[in-house]
């Protein structure tokens, strides 16, 4: 099991959903991806996306504007 | 199967380019296979060195409002045409180019940028595409 950190601080719409995806899209099964970053709307779109792929959002983290989500492939 | 996304991109404008590939890159994201059927217009922007060339589809004020709106989009952070491309096309998404629009504007495969085209296709191609989409936009 790799764990893979993605930074997308700073990014805005689409970049941080894509990043996420090309991430998940490289991982093996059991791999987790943290994912940190301060566009808002990605902090709600990142885990309805995990759903949609039936992946499981192990955690959404807040604080100053950043926010840290892990996922679990 | 994954659902999809298929997008018939007749505009060329800079604006539209824009809301098409993030709207795909976005489907793409979601889980959802996604293509891109390039025509008229749109697919002058497959030409090379052509992705970012069109104007905006209002206040372009001969260029002005364009070289605005790319500044701010700059300042935003907004990523380039390019770049959505690149991801658009490394999460497995479709390009579909026009051959009809090619004919009646004499476009050559050779002027396109045929590493990004998966087919040249038609309205058959296009149907086929979108019969079993559960989102189609026309752009």
């Amino acid at each position: 099991m790799t764990e893979t950190n993605i930074d997308v601080r700073g990014q805005t719409c689409p970049v941080p959903l894509v990043e996420c995806r090309k991430a998940l899209k490289k991982a093996a099964p059991g791999d987790e991806i943290v994912i940190v970053g301060t566009h808002p709307a990605s902090k709600k779109e990142i885990p309805m996306a995990c759903e949609a792929m039936g992946l499981e959002v192990m955690g959404v983290e807040e604080k100053d504007n950043e926010w840290k989500i892990r996922i679990k492939r | 199967m994954a659902e999809k996304a298929v997008i018939i991109v007749h505009s060329g404008d800079l604006d539209k380019i824009y809301s098409a590939m993030i709207v795909a890159n976005g489907a793409l994201s979601m889980g959802m296979d996604a293509s891109l059927f390039f025509t008229f217009w749109g697919l002058q922007r497959l030409k090379k060195n052509g992705l970012d060339k069109g104007p905006l589809s209002k206040m372009n004020f001969l260029g002005l409002g364009k070289w605005m709106v790319k500044n701010r989009m700059k300042k935003a952070n907004v990523v380039s045409l390019e770049k959505l491309m690149t991801d658009f096309k490394e999460l497995g998404g479709k390009v579909i180019a026009c051959e009809m629009t090619m004919e009646i504007m004499g476009i050559k495969q050779e002027q396109l940028h045929r590493e990004w085209i998966d087919e040249y296709g038609a309205v058959g191609t296009y149907i086929m595409e979108a019969k079993d989409a559960s989102i189609t936009l026309f752009i």
